[in-house]
C-alpha cells in the first residue's frame, strides 16, 4: 500500500473556487480618464547615487521616478545634468525634427507612397536625449521606435526615406519592411521584426568590447511589452554574469499594440525593479523629461565605461499615437489618455524649460518647426526621385538573391535564373 | 580518401585521433591563428566540455576567449550574434542538439538573416557546434537529429562530419566561413565508427582510415561531398553516423554501391549527387532523423527532378520512424542493418 497522503475524496472544506485573473486596463474607448492613481513625485526629489555604487543601492530608484524638469519648466535636483543652452536647443531641435519626420512619413503612408510606418510621438525625449548622452561610437541595438537616435546621429533623412520607400537608392535593397533601418556607420544595429532579440545581442556586443579591451559600450531598447520575451531574461542574466558594459532600456509607453502594460506584468511592480533580481543597477525615469533621460543614460554609460557593469533603465512614457499605420487605438483605449497624460509632452516641456531660461521663445520655436518641416519636405522630394514603393524604381532583380550567403550557392543561382525567366515571360520587353 | 586534398596534406604526418580530439585540435589551431575566435557554452570552459571537445582550451587561451555560459541557449546564440556584429568570430557550443530549440529564434530570425536584412552591413560568422544523433541510449532529449529544421532556413549552412579527419577539416572551414554554420557532431561516433551492430564490441578510430588525422592546419571545403566508396549498382546518399552503417551493410551484402558522404547538407554538392545517380541509375537515401519532411525528402526530390531519366527504380529512403526518439526501444527505432538491407534488396530486385 502507498504510504503517502490519505485521499479523503471530500471537497476541500470551505475554500472558494479558484478564480482566473485577466488584467484589464483602466480606460476603454469612451471612458473618462483619471490619472490620479499614478504617483508622480515632484521633480528633483530623487537622490543620485555615485555611478560606481553597488547595484543594490539603486533599489529605491527602481520604484521612484527620476525627474529634473518641474511643472514650472525649471531644472532641479541632483539629477540635473546642467546642459548648456546650446546643447538644450540641439536636443529640442532633434526632437522636433523627429516629430516632423514622423508626421510626414505617416502622411506618406496614407498617400500610398509606402506600405507601413511607425511614429514615435511622445517618446522623442528617450531616443534623442539618450543619443546625446552616448558617445557617437557606442553601439545602439534599437527597437523600431528609436528613429530619433538615427536622426540625432546625423543619418541623412533622404537615406531613411529611401528605406521607407524601398526604392532603388534604399541601402537595404528593398528587402526590409519600412523603418527597419540598418546603419553600421552610425552605430545603429539592423532592426529586426522579432521583438527583444536585440537585447541579448547588445549584451554580446558589450561582452565583445570588454573581451577586446575596447572603451565602447552597447545599449539596447525594447518596449515594456517585449520585456515579457524570454530574450529579456537571457539578456539580463548574461549582462549580470559577465558584468557587461551595456545599458538596457525598457521604454514603458503603457501599450503593446492593444495590450496595456499589465500584460507585461506592470500591475505588480515596475519594469526597472526587475533589475534587482539580477543584481543589476536599475533606474526609473520620467521618459518625457529629456533632462532626466539624459542624466540617467549618462549615469549608466559612465558606470558601464568604468567597468561597474550594466544598468536597466525604465523610461516611463506614453505612446501618444497608434502602434503603427496598421493600428487604430480608438478601438481599445480612451482617446483622452494621451491628452491627460500627467507627464505631458516631451517637446513642450523642454521648450518651456528653454523659454524659462530666457534662451528660447515661442516665435523661435514656431520658426524652427517651419524650417524643419521644410527640411523634411525637401528630403522627401529628393528621395522620391529614387522612386516610391510599387512604382518600379527598385533595386535590380537579382539582388533579391544576394546576401543570403556571402556567395551565391548553386540553388540560389538556379532560382535567380528562374525568377528572371518569369519576369521575361510576363514582360517580354523587360531589361534590367 | 584524401584524393581531393592538396598535396601538402598527403605529406603531412598523420596520427590516429578520435573525433573529439580532432575537433579539439581544430578549435586549438583556429584559435591560435585568429584572435577573434571565442568559444562559449555550458561547461565548455574550466571543465572542457561534457564531451571534452574544449578540454585545455581555456587554460591555453584564457577566460577572455573560452568561457562557461549560463544555461540559456537563447542567450548563448543571441550573445554570439552580438559578438559577431562587433567583429568577433564566435564558436558557441550547444550541449546537445536536442537543446538548441530555445535558441531557434536567434538562429533563424537573426543569425541567418543578418547579412541579408542589413545588405551585408552586419554578418554572423558564427559556428554553432552541437553533438547530435542517437545510438547511445540517449532517449528523447539526447538523441535527436534536427538537421532538417536548419536546412530549411535560408542563410544557414549545415555541416555534419563522419570521421575525425573530416571533423577537423570541416570544422576549420566552418569557423573560417563568413556565414553562420550549424556543425552537428554525431556523438555516437565520437570514439569510434559504428556499423549499426549494437551488440558487437565497439570499435575505435585507430583501425579506420578516417581516424588518421593530419597534423597542423588544413581545411575541407564546405559544399563538397566525399565518395566513401565507388560503385555502380546504386548510389547511397548519407551523412554522419549512418555513413558507417551504410558502408557495413552494403559490404556485408556484397553490393557494389557508390556511397556518398554528403558532409555539407546546405549548400549541397549537387554535382556529386547527379554524377553518381546518372551512373548507377538507383538511389538510396539514409538518415537517422525522422522521416516526414526530413532532409531525405529534399534529397529524394532533387534526385527525382534532376536524374529522372536515369532512374531505373523508385528512390528508396531509410530513416528513423516518425516518433520521438525512444529509450528502451532504441534499436527498433534506429535505421539499422535490417531496415537498410530491405531497401537495398528492393533496389537490387528492380
Amino acid at each position: 500500500m502507498a504510504e503517502g497522503p490519505v485521499r479523503s475524496g471530500k471537497p476541500r472544506g470551505n475554500l472558494p473556487p479558484l478564480e482566473f485573473y485577466v488584467p484589464e486596463p483602466r480606460y476603454r474607448p469612451g471612458d473618462t480618464v483619471d490619472y490620479s492613481h499614478l504617483v508622480i513625485p515632484p521633480a528633483g526629489m530623487v537622490a543620485r547615487p555615485d555611478e560606481a555604487c553597488e547595484a543594490r543601492e539603486t533599489w529605491p530608484l527602481t520604484t521612484d521616478l527620476i525627474r529634473v524638469l518641474g511643472d514650472d519648466g525649471r531644472a532641479v535636483g541632483a539629477w540635473n545634468p546642467h546642459l548648456d543652452p546650446e546643447t538644450l536647443r540641439r536636443i529640442l531641435r532633434m526632437m522636433a525634427l523627429t516629430r516632423a519626420f514622423d508626421d510626414r512619413m505617416y502622411r506618406g503612408q496614407r498617400q500610398g507612397k509606402t506600405s507601413f510606418y511607425m511614429k514615435s510621438t511622445g517618446e522623442e525625449a528617450i531616443s534623442i536625449a539618450c543619443a546625446f548622452a552616448l558617445a557617437e561610437d557606442d553601439m545602439v541595438f534599437p527597437s523600431y521606435r528609436q528613429q530619433g537616435i538615427l536622426i540625432s546621429r546625423g543619418y541623412p533623412l533622404v537615406e531613411m526615406i529611401n528605406q521607407i520607400y524601398s526604392n532603388r537608392a534604399d541601402r537595404l535593397k528593398g528587402r526590409q519592411l519600412p523603418i527597419m533601418y540598418s546603419a553600421k556607420d552610425y552605430g545603429f544595429f539592423t532592426i529586426s521584426g522579432n521583438l527583444a532579440t536585440q537585447f541579448p545581442q547588445a549584451v554580446g556586443w558589450a561582452m565583445a568590447s570588454a573581451i577586446k579591451g575596447d572603451t565602447r559600450i552597447a545599449t539596447s531598447f525594447i518596449g515594456e511589452g517585449s520585456s515579457a520575451e524570454g530574450d529579456f531574461h537571457a539578456a539580463m542574466t548574461f549582462a549580470a554574469v559577465y558584468n557587461a558594459p551595456v545599458v538596457l532600456n525598457v521604454v514603458n509607453n503603457q501599450w503593446a499594440i492593444s495590450s496595456f502594460s499589465g500584460f507585461a506584468g506592470a500591475e505588480r511592480t515596475t519594469f526597472a525593479a526587475r533589475a534587482a533580481g539580477y543584481g543589476i543597477a536599475g533606474l526609473r525615469v520620467d521618459g518625457n523629461d529629456a533632462l532626466a533621460v539624459y542624466a540617467a543614460m549618462q549615469w549608466a554609460a559612465n558606470r558601464a565605461r568604468a567597468n561597474k557593469g550594466p544598468t536597466l533603465i525604465e523610461h516611463f512614457t506614453y505612446r501618444a499615437e497608434g502602434h503603427s499605420t496598421s493600428d487604430d487605438p480608438s478601438a481599445y483605449r480612451s482617446a483622452r489618455e494621451a491628452e491627460e497624460w500627467p507627464l505631458g509632452d516631451p517637446i513642450t516641456r523642454l521648450k518651456n524649460h528653454l523659454v524659462s531660461l530666457g534662451e528660447w521663445s515661442d516665435d523661435q520655436h514656431a520658426e524652427m518647426d517651419r524650417t524643419l518641416a521644410e527640411e523634411v519636405r525637401a528630403a522627401t522630394k529628393e528621395a522620391e526621385k529614387n522612386g516610391i514603393l510599387g512604382h518600379g524604381l527598385h533595386h535590380p532583380f537579382h539582388t533579391m538573391f544576394e546576401d543570403v550567403f556571402e556567395e551565391l550557392p548553386w540553388h540560389l543561382r538556379e532560382q535567380a535564373d528562374q525568377a528572371i525567366r518569369e519576369r521575361r515571360t510576363k514582360w517580354p520587353e523587360w531589361k534590367e | 580518401m584524401l584524393e581531393e586534398e592538396p598535396v601538402s596534406l598527403h605529406e603531412a604526418p598523420t596520427r590516429s585521433l578520435n573525433m573529439i580530439e580532432a575537433i579539439n585540435e581544430a578549435l586549438d589551431i583556429t584559435m591560435a591563428r585568429d584572435p577573434d575566435i571565442v568559444i562559449m557554452g555550458e561547461d565548455v570552459g574550466y571543465f572542457g566540455g561534457v564531451f571534452r571537445a574544449t578540454a585545455g582550451l581555456q587554460k591555453k587561451f584564457g577566460k577572455n576567449r573560452v568561457f562557461d555560459s549560463p544555461i540559456n541557449e537563447c542567450g548563448i546564440i543571441g550573445a554570439a550574434v552580438g559578438m559577431a556584429a562587433y567583429g568577433l568570430r564566435p564558436v558557441p557550443e550547444i550541449q546537445f542538439a536536442d537543446y538548441i530549440y530555445p535558441g531557434l529564434d536567434q538562429l533563424v530570425s537573426e543569425a541567418a538573416r543578418l547579412r541579408y536584412r542589413s545588405a551585408g552591413e552586419f554578418i554572423a560568422p558564427i559556428t554553432i557546434r552541437s553533438p547530435f544523433g542517437g545510438g547511445i541510449f540517449g532517449g528523447q532529449t539526447h538523441s535527436q537529429s534536427p538537421e532538417a529544421l536548419f536546412t530549411h532556413v535560408a542563410g544557414l549552412k549545415t555541416v555534419i562530419p563522419s570521421t575525425p579527419h573530416d571533423a577537423k577539416g570541416l570544422l576549420i572551414a566552418a569557423i573560417e566561413d563568413n556565414d553562420p554554420v550549424i556543425f552537428f557532431e554525431p556523438k555516437r561516433i565520437y570514439n569510434g565508427p559504428f556499423d549499426g551492430n549494437y551488440d558487437s564490441p565497439s570499435k575505435t578510430w585507430k583501425a579506420h582510415p578516417g581516424g588518421k588525422v593530419p597534423e597542423g592546419y588544413y581545411s575541407i571545403p564546405l559544399g563538397k561531398a566525399r565518395t566513401v566508396r565507388e560503385g555502380s549498382a546504386m548510389t547511397v546518399l548519407v551523412y554522419g553516423t549512418m555513413v558507417h552503417v551504410a558502408e557495413a551493410v552494403l559490404e556485408a551484402k556484397g553490393v557494389d554501391a557508390e556511397i556518398i558522404d554528403l558532409r555539407t547538407l546546405v549548400p549541397l554538392d549537387i554535382e556529386a549527387v547527379e554524377k553518381s545517380v546518372e551512373k548507377t541509375g538507383k538511389c538510396l537515401v539514409i538518415h537517422e532523423a525522422t522521416r516526414t519532411s526530413g532532409f531525405g525528402a529534399e534529397l529524394v526530390a532533387l534526385v527525382q527532378e534532376r536524374c529522372f531519366y536515369h532512374l531505373e527504380a523508385p528512390i528508396e529512403r531509410v530513416t528513423g520512424f516518425d516518433t520521438p526518439y525512444p529509450h528502451s526501444l532504441e534499436w527498433a527505432y534506429f535505421p539499422g542493418p535490417v531496415r537498410i538491407g530491405e531497401a537495398v534488396d528492393r533496389l537490387m530486385k528492380d
